[in-house]
């Protein structure tokens, strides 16, 4: 690129005209491109350099797992795989369809993920209709209810295992001294207990709340936003009208949220449908918990069978596809 | 909640409609209020939990569990006994937070500074195929984290990646590059485009309007970004655990607190591990916390 002129550097009389021209033969060479082809090739470029790491991350791993769900392989024979080892065979997919347990899981992943995703809207839109009007401490609540968001899960999970422990937790403590709990309950293990005669999937529905309490800011965050954004004239107008405070949610507000709702609902939906960590950290899948993604784990590390992991998180994607498109369209057309 | 109604006189017809207002404002301010409290709660009770079990002597505890240290029980030795390395008699969570801020510093860095050129691409230059990567990053924040681990723990151990600390900070880069490019361009668009077309006519190349001129306008949005990232890859867990769980020498703080949970560590010690490894992210995230939520809510408002 600076060929003419990295050579001239020895004799100081001639590099003087040299570099003297060198700045306009550039600017002679970028203006050769159009102003509109520059701005296509710099654009191309800046991207370039994202496009790579998450090509090679995601695309290519992505690729990968669709290939490894034929194989027959186990994790020892890694090492020494070489692409001519590589088959096409449908019978992990197969096996892991008829597997006992599979479609337990496959149920109690879309009750886990409704059931978040509820929760976790309702929660926040609680929270941030409650936070509408100023009081004092009002910025200080905004900010606190942001913490289980950013805090670590595993401290979050670590923390939560104490509370509910069974013989020294402050949640059974508490149940007993003030509730006349006759035994302490493992909300982490225990498949269901009786709640006045009506049996409770207790370490679902913890593992649900657990989820609900880390995801419900970032929902509260947003219909926060959206309610600011909110003209007050409308409202008002209703309440002149007669409209009463439950009214006004129903015909004014409501709407206004309808589109942040929906995105909210299908974004939560997707990550807690996907979602490992709070499971595996509390319960490790035990007591009716265990989610497709916890399974995932399994086949992969306990199982060591690495072919139905890649299966059985292939169908994860393809059952993940519908509300993804779905979620691209809205963004497409300029909905978030 | 809408101002309460001025009050009419009241016509005979419309009584009922206004008990029925007085009634709904009624319970709305009770639930209101309760719903409050109960955020409050849910948002500090478990951290506070946390920090109060961390420095009372476990004895004291089982024998009470609900009640609140006496000052002169409180013993913050548990601290230091999590953070000593395991020749010292301690858990290593010093040697874990020098782990984990060394791959967050370099997801940040790295993560930043990819960002900040396809997040200027995107919203000031025209360029085929735009939109497609838009929407490609976007899928790609959707994509399971549990699907791509399984390819990956296998890529990467047939490179032998697995076990280093670079391979996670790869792959805390992909899944972090697309919340970051969506902040960005938000940060970004607010910068005023007449700005860097003044700086170009000065003669200013793509990349010297980028560092000199949209950089330092959107430095604020910038740092909230980086903490962002930073946060994310402290708090990561998956790939920490696939990748480096049989090399207790660089496990992540998630890493080493999930595991050392799993041994007889006194509960004291675990808790305040745990209290050790929040304090930076929550005290990073309360200092830039006005900036982050409008970086993340840019898009919100319309609805």
């Amino acid at each position: 690129m600076t060929g003419p002129s990295s050579g001239a550097g020895a004799g100081g009389g001639a590099s003087a005209p040299v570099t003297g021209r060198r700045p306009r033969r550039g600017y002679r060479r970028r203006r050769g491109l159009t102003r509109r082809a520059r701005e296509e090739l710099h654009g191309r470029l800046l991207v370039a350099p994202t496009l790579l790491v998450v090509g090679g991350v995601v695309l290519l791993p992505f690729a990968a797992v669709v290939v490894l769900s034929m194989q027959e392989l186990r994790l020892i024979e890694i090492r020494t795989l070489s692409p001519a080892d590589l088959g096409v065979s449908l019978a992990n997919f197969a096996g892991v369809l008829t597997a006992s347990g599979f479609w337990a899981a496959v149920r109690t992943t879309l009750v886990y993920a409704t059931a978040t995703t509820a929760g976790s809207l309702a929660a926040g839109l609680a929270l941030a209709l409650a936070l509408r009007r100023p009081f004092r401490g009002r910025g200080l609540m905004r900010g606190l209810a942001l913490v289980p968001y950013v805090l670590p899960v595993v401290a979050a999970a670590t923390i939560t295992e104490m509370l509910l422990d069974p013989q020294y937790g402050a949640v059974n403590e508490a149940g007993r001294r003030f509730l006349g709990w006759q035994a302490p309950v493992d909300f982490l293990t225990e498949h269901r207990i009786d709640v006045a005669g009506l049996p409770v999937p207790a370490a679902l529905s913890t593992v649900v709340a657990f989820e609900v309490w880390k995801s419900f800011p970032l929902a509260f965050l947003f219909l926060t936003a959206r309610l600011q954004a909110v003209p007050r004239d409308v409202e008002e107008a209703a309440v002149v009208d007669g409209a009463s405070p439950l009214q006004v949610f129903r015909y004014v507000l409501l709407p206004q949220l309808a589109g942040v709702l929906g995105v909210l609902a299908l974004l939560r939906f997707i990550w807690s449908f996907q979602n490992f960590n709070d499971v595996y950290l509390l319960t490790g899948g035990a007591g009716g918990t265990e989610v497709v993604a916890v399974r995932v784990y399994r086949e992969l590390v306990t199982n060591a069978d690495v072919g139905s992991a890649a299966a059985l998180g292939v169908l994860m994607t393809a059952a993940l596809a519908v509300p993804l498109l779905l979620y691209l369209r809205l963004v497409r057309k300029g909905r978030l | 909640m809408p101002p309460a109604a001025p009050k009419k006189g009241t016509p005979g017809a419309a009584r009922r409609r206004w008990d029925r207002h007085a009634v709904e404002r009624r319970v709305l301010g009770v639930a209101r209020v309760v719903v409050i409290v109960l955020a409050a709660v849910a948002a500090a009770g478990p951290l506070l939990y946390g920090v109060v079990l961390s420095v009372r002597p476990f004895a004291a505890f089982v024998a009470d569990p609900l009640a609140l240290p006496s000052l002169s029980e409180i013993d913050i030795g548990t601290y230091a006994t999590a953070l000593r390395s395991e020749e010292d008699g301690g858990f290593g969570l010093a040697r874990f937070m020098r782990n984990s801020a060394s791959v967050a510093a370099w997801t940040t860095v790295l993560t930043v500074a990819c960002s900040v050129l396809g997040a200027y691409a995107a919203v000031r230059l025209r360029f085929f195929g735009r939109d497609t990567v838009n929407g490609f990053f976007l899928a790609v924040y959707l994509f399971p984290g549990i699907v791509l681990a399984v390819p990956l723990f296998v890529l990467f151990s047939r490179i032998g990646l697995t076990g280093t600390l670079t391979g996670l900070v790869l792959i805390y880069m992909a899944q972090t590059v697309p919340v970051a490019l969506y902040m960005l361009r938000g940060y970004f668009q607010a910068v005023p485009a007449g700005v860097e077309e003044a700086a170009e006519v000065d003669g200013c190349n793509r990349l010297q309007v980028i560092v000199r001129v949209v950089l330092p306008m959107a430095l604020p949005g910038i740092t909230a970004t980086a903490l962002y990232v930073f946060m994310i890859a402290w708090n990561e867990f998956l790939f920490a655990l696939l990748f480096l769980v049989g090399d207790r020498e660089r496990w992540t703080v998630s890493l080493g607190i999930a595991r050392l949970g799993d041994f007889a560590v006194p509960a004291p010690v675990l808790m305040a591990g745990s209290i050790a490894i929040t304090v930076p992210v929550v005290a990073g995230f309360l200092l830039a916390q006005r900036l982050l939520v409008s970086g993340l809510t840019a898009g919100a408002e319309k609805g």
